[in-house]
């Protein structure tokens, strides 16, 4: 089961944060900040599997990684996770990422907090794996942004008519 | 803040402007970001995120704000609360948003009670309606939003409402539905598992699906199942094996393929549900043999992907029953792992060593370049990972370099968690293998220097326990004892202010406990040193009592120097350091009570300690005459607490202590009053759980790798393991040279490496050609732990050394047991009648000591340290008594054979003396009472009369005795029921005789019974356990104390409770067990226990609303007094 996936830049401060167990509010931080920690001190030739620190839950968990130019991709795992398939997860993620938002970069994550967090559902739900496949989960992301695009359209035809 | 933020934020108005709408949208969190990257400090952005927050503070609440602009202020608070600002005020909003928005308000609401709540937050249940409302929805998007808020987070109370509406979803005609319906629905079995026990048909259904989708979702269900119990699904195994030919055939449709790998996580999911279920069987593993081949020989494309799948693949292989040319296909996999130049392979690779090496251990000898390459890496991982290896192959021949090189690792690293792992690895490998005694003391001193006070309690523990206990040969002892004293007496003599104190604690204790042995030092040295540790400032307050301690048991003659210390001490500020200055003071002047406190070399074990305070007893007593208030236990007086807070439905019922059923029932919000002691069993899991993985590990190695089976073709094809390590290492060593450093000129370099591997490996080669039971066999290790003396058997002692210690040790334990101050309690007379042979009886308590200390002593020559409680699997097994009491002799011929409790003393008097003893028969429980004429004339006209409320009287017999001879005895049987549960009942009873004609005298009497004695096993099968299971009602679940002192902890907690309450156990499934009983009026109560973390989660079920609790809190008893 995945615990966590976590996004933050090269300075640490968090993109995108998303727990699939319960912390507080101040341990959610702490593992941000560890995490961040243990990550960006690691050289870029070296593997991107880390056993996990102590407050993710012990040597049953581990993080798995993946660096992007000015972000971090980080996936709590326990023992039931292949580590290769999360290395990919997180690069199918990415790439879903950069086809939705054409070119992401770090600012599109800041601005558009809600839809990361909507395609992440449509990839894990409650820490499960729901979809892998990077053109189903941009159809089921498309579908809901329709709506969006009606409802601006409703909203803004009467505006400019004025 | 970064440059590159900057920089686009520059270019930002030309991107808002073309995205129209949205812009709008977002433009406060714009400003918001835009504010927050201008900052220098942290003091800075929180300032703005509180303005910011007040701002949205005050939006949320005026009435004029927009859904719309509610959507946008949601996206800013879950900006905060990543940022870590509490915005706890907009959860309210957030479901408003999710109940009365559009779609899209849903959307955002939803997003934001995922991110913001968590499932036991009590706002959720305001979201319950709302998550009904729209798993019904027609609306596709607004169904599937509701799926996902359910497996993300729903109150688990809520759970039942729900499901029936998630059930429908797996029959909806979109498959996207379905998929998420089956992941909410496992999420339910997380949380919840008897929730969704009637829906695993379903769940087959979800697998057979047409939709490659939504059966990849149900995998994860069936690799939760699997993993539980594999044997209840072994029948899937033929549909596993299909799909995944399948999906290894193309058949998928193209959509699937990542990479052009066919569904490469599917296959993942399906590779491990195989392995699990093939796990020694062979019948099952058989039947994939074949597709594991055909996966092996299809990953051969060269992507990161389809190296996930081999491993899974070799993985496999390697944990189902063993077929050669499998394994050697997948040991070549693992060379190419190993060999690989991409890192995260080399990783995979060493972690499948290291996995492999227990069942082979010559697979690590072909990659020992490798390996010792890896040693040296710079990933700090790949090293970790490496040392994990080694760990697994230590023997006694290359602990030294093993050890070595874990220590160097420790040294060089600072990340706690790799330290205490390490270090307690180290410490398991020298208490192993240490090959003498000056290299155990030095790696241990190792240990606790880096290790310090990161150390789990165990460590200093388990060494302190050796060296105190021992082994056989007490010269052996006295020379490791003697190192220790000298090697810590130099390094007391170094520096010793950055010396963590636990280690300082090890040294004090050992000198203060062993530093006679060294007769060439000076006293006055050892005590120098240990005082001038005292002034340190680094040293803990705790430190200075363990330092004091070991002052204080260094004797005689150095009386200036203690008298100085213990005067300049009694002026301390902490009042334990003054209270050991005093005892200190005082023992140093008079050396006779010296001698008798603290008796030099005496055995670890003979110390006998008085755990009943008996010498207290003059002063209770004098107390008590004084009119002080008799103790009462904290049980009893918690009891005492809830009964004052609870309304008392049975005001001026008999029984003293309150009535549990009536506490429990009415005061059902706060069942954790009466489980106090379940909480006792604190860190004794780090024990428990240290042996589960030990034995684990040669339970693979045994059943998988027997003796016959492939071993012979495999030394075939391997011929040179047979010979001596030593013939086999030079070739092997060559070719994985010549594989790894084909450039002769780095062969200086090479030949360090080569001779770091010979010993590294060495005794490898050997182990292997003996045997591939591997470590199984490895040499028994050095030190060997005396068998530890069973805190019940050491109890025994002390019962039977004095008669008052053994009364007053019983009596709070009698107080709290039977809820009542008879005069004579069983538990007494249980040791009075301490040869009287015990059947099982209500309190628990009663066993056989001598049968089981036997017992120890042969578990425990057998397993060496672990050792395993055997205990008799049912009453019946108990044979009846071959030395009887006279009173038990006179038990009907036909009771004989029946489980019976002690022979109770009731009451007497001058004439007669009254006994009772329980009988338990399958259809009531038998009270007898043994009627006892203690005189020399006839009593005549002996009648006895019982009476007790609560119990039912189905047949009598004997009750009343014409003519009751001279020192005879006669019985009188009761056959009692029990209609509604009680904890315990009381009764009460008179005996009228003559002794002379016209004179009648009566004797009251008076007893306990608990509902314990009315409990019978129920036998049942699994199958019908669980149909029994949903017909029933009421449930009580509550957690207890799991016993943690044998190697199974669910197993011999079921037994313990077994033994106390005469419980069926139906069926343990790996960390499950169900149990079921019945009332003697025939109303069953099934128990469901599991066990998680240190606790046992039991969960009971019966048709009868108070039977749970009383069972439960016979269940808390029993495991509290063990």
């Amino acid at each position: 089961m995945i615990k966590a996936i976590l996004i933050f830049n090269n300075h640490g401060k968090p993109r995108m944060s998303k727990f699939y167990e319960h912390y507080t509010e101040d341990t959610e931080q702490q593992i941000i900040r560890e995490t961040f920690h243990l990550v960006s001190k690691r050289d870029e030739n070296v593997c991107n599997f880390l056993e996990g620190g102590l407050l993710i839950g012990g040597s049953e968990n581990k993080l798995i990684y993946r660096h992007y130019a000015t972000l971090y991709f980080v996936f709590c795992v326990d023992s039931s996770e292949s580590e290769l398939g999360i290395l990919d997860l997180i690069q199918v993620f990415v790439e879903t990422l950069d086809k939705c938002f054409e070119n992401v970069c770090e600012l599109d994550l800041i601005f558009h907090l809600d839809k990361v967090h909507n395609i992440l559902a449509e990839m894990v739900m409650g820490g499960m794996v729901l979809e892998t496949n990077m053109s189903e989960i941009i159809t089921q992301v498309e579908a809901q942004g329709k709506m969006e695009k009606s409802e601006t359209f409703v909203f803004q035809c009467p505006r400019q008519d004025r | 803040m970064s440059d590159v933020v900057e920089k686009t934020l520059t270019a930002l108005p030309g991107l808002f402007d073309s995205q129209t709408g949205a812009a709008k949208i977002t433009n406060r969190l714009r400003q918001l970001v835009k504010s927050i990257t201008e900052l220098t400090s942290k003091h800075e952005e929180e300032n703005l995120i509180k303005q910011e927050l007040c701002a949205m503070k005050e939006q949320v609440s005026s009435p004029n704000t927009s859904m719309k602009q509610m959507r946008e202020i949601m996206v800013r608070a879950m900006y905060c609360e990543m940022l870590g600002y509490d915005a706890s005020f907009t959860y309210i909003h957030a479901i408003k948003l999710a109940q009365q928005g559009g779609v899209l308000e849903k959307r955002v609401g939803y997003l934001a009670v995922s991110l913001f709540l968590n499932e036991g937050h009590e706002l959720l249940l305001l979201l319950v309606n709302t998550v009904l409302k729209d798993l019904q929805s027609t609306n596709l998007i607004e169904a599937c939003m509701a799926l996902t808020v359910v497996a993300q987070v729903f109150p688990k109370d809520m759970i039942p409402a729900v499901l029936p509406l998630v059930e429908d979803k797996l029959s909806h005609p979109k498959e996207i539905i379905r998929r998420k319906a089956v992941l909410a629905l496992y999420k339910f079995y997380l949380i919840a598992p008897n929730q969704v026990q009637h829906i695993h048909g379903k769940f087959r259904k979800a697998l057979s699906d047409r939709d490659p989708g939504v059966m990849a979702s149900s995998l994860h269900i069936y690799l939760q199942l699997i993993r539980e119990s594999p044997d209840s699904y072994k029948d899937l195994t033929g549909s596993f094996v299909t799909i995944l030919k399948q999906v290894l055939g193309g058949k998928l449709p193209v959509d699937f393929n990542y990479h052009s790998v066919p569904a490469p996580w599917l296959q993942i999911q399906l590779l491990r549900i195989l392995s699990l279920l093939g796990k020694e069987d062979q019948s099952t593993s058989e039947l994939m043999y074949e597709v594991l081949d055909e996966s092996l020989r299809r990953a051969e494309m060269n992507h990161n992907i389809t190296y996930a799948i081999l491993y899974e693949c070799v993985k496999a292989v390697y944990t189902i029953h063993p077929k050669v040319e499998l394994l050697e296909k997948a040991a070549r996999c693992i060379g190419n792992f190993v060999l690989s130049p991409k890192i995260n392979l080399k990783y995979l690779g060493l972690k499948a060593l290291t996995y492999v090496v227990q069942h082979d251990a010559k697979l690590a000898l072909q990659h020992q370049m490798t390996i010792i390459e890896c040693l040296d890496h710079s990933d700090f991982t790949i090293k970790r990972e490496t040392l994990e290896l080694l760990f697994r192959i230590t023997n006694a021949q290359n602990v030294t370099v093993i050890v070595e090189k874990m220590l160097d690792f420790l040294r060089g690293c600072n990340d706690e968690h790799t330290i205490i792992h390490l270090v307690g690895k180290v410490s398991e490998l020298a208490e192993k293998f240490a090959p003498d005694n000056s290299w155990f003391i030095q790696t241990m001193n190792c240990v606790f220097s880096i290790g310090g006070d990161l150390l789990q309690q165990d460590v200093p523990n388990n060494f302190l326990r050796l060296l105190a206990e021992g082994s056989e040969s007490k010269e052996e002892d006295d020379q490791l004892r003697l190192y220790a004293v000298e090697s810590y007496l130099t390094v007391l003599k170094g520096h010793t202010s950055h010396l963590p104190q636990c280690f300082l604690q090890v040294m004090s204790w050992v000198l203060g406990e062993y530093a006679h042995l060294q007769g060439s030092v000076d006293r006055r040295e050892v005590i120098r040193l240990l005082t001038q540790l005292l002034d340190q400032r680094s040293v803990s307050s705790e430190t200075r009592v363990w330092i004091l301690s070991a002052l204080t048991k260094i004797p005689e003659g150095q009386t200036d120097l203690i008298l100085h210390l213990a005067e300049r001490l009694s002026s301390s500020q902490d009042t334990v350091l003054r209270q050991q200055a005093q005892e200190l003071l005082h023992l140093s002047q008079d050396s006779q009570l010296h001698e008798w406190v603290l008796p030099r070399g005496a055995p670890w074990d003979a110390i006998e300690v008085d755990s009943s305070l008996s010498f207290l007893d003059g002063f209770v007593s004098e107390a008590l005459a004084a009119g002080a208030a008799p103790y009462k236990p904290p049980h009893q007086r918690q009891e005492e607490l809830c009964e004052d807070r609870a309304l008392n439905l049975e005001p001026y019922s008999f029984s003293l202590p309150v009535s549990l059923s009536s506490c429990s029932i009415t005061d059902r919000q706060s069942p954790t009053l009466l489980s106090v002691s379940s909480g006792l069993s604190g860190n004794s899991t780090e024990l428990s759980q240290k042996a589960g993985s030990s034995t684990l590990i040669l339970e693979g190695v045994k059943r998988v790798w027997g003796k016959d089976g492939y071993l012979p073709q495999k030394e075939a094809t391997a011929p040179l393991v047979d010979e001596p390590s030593a013939a086999v290492q030079p070739p092997v060593q060559q070719e994985a040279a010549e594989r790894t450093e084909p450039r002769p000129e780095l062969s200086t370099r090479n030949q360090d490496k080569q001779q770091l591997a010979s010993s590294l490996f060495v005794g490898l080669g050997v182990g292997s050609s003996v045997s591939l039971l591997g470590r199984s066999e490895a040499p028994p290790p050095r030190f060997r732990k005396k068998p530890r003396p069973h805190e019940s058997s050491s109890s025994g002692t002390s019962e039977k050394s004095s008669g008052s210690s053994c009364r007053s040790s019983h009596h709070t334990t009698d107080i709290f047991l039977y809820g009542s101050f008879l005069e004579e309690e069983p538990a007494t007379s249980k040791s009075a009648f301490d040869h009287t042979p015990k059947s099982t009886t209500a309190n628990g308590l009663s066993q056989n000591k001598d049968t089981k200390e036997d017992k120890h002593a042969n578990t425990s020559q057998i397993f060496g340290g672990d050792m395993v409680i055997v205990r008799p699997s049912t009453i019946q097994d108990k044979h009846p008594p071959s030395e009887s009491s006279d009173l038990t002799a006179l038990l009907p011929a036909d009771l004989k054979d029946l489980p019976h409790s002690d022979v109770i003393s009731l009451t007497s008097d001058p004439s007669l003396s009254l006994s009772s003893c329980r009988l338990f028969r399958d259809e009531a429980l038998l009270l007898l009472i043994f009627i006892s004429n203690c005189t020399e004339t006839v009593i005549k006209d002996v009648a006895v009369q019982l009476t007790c409320e609560e119990l039912k009287t189905a047949s009598l017999r004997g009750n009343i005795v014409d003519c009751l001879e001279a020192r005879s005895t006669s019985v009188c049987h009761y056959a009692l029921l029990m209609d509604d549960p009680h904890t315990n009942v009381s009764f009460t009873g008179t005996v009228s005789y003559q002794t002379q004609p016209g004179h009648t005298n009566t004797l009251p009497f008076s007893g306990t019974l608990s509902t314990a004695d009315f409990i019978r096993p129920l036998v049942l099968t699994t199958e019908e356990y669980g149909k029994l299971w949903l017909s029933l009602s009421h449930d009580v679940k509550q957690n207890l104390k799991l016993l943690t002192d044998a190697g199974d902890p669910l197993r011999t907690t079921l037994n313990a409770l077994k033994d106390a309450l005469q419980l069926h156990v139906v069926d343990i499934i790996g960390s499950e067990g169900i149990v079921a009983c019945r009332l003697l009026s025939g109303a069953p109560c099934l128990l469901h226990c599991r066990v998680s973390g240190a606790a046992l989660v039991m969960w009971l079920r019966s048709p009868h609303p108070a039977l749970p609790d009383c069972i439960l809190y016979h269940c808390q008893r029993a495991l509290a007094h063990r």
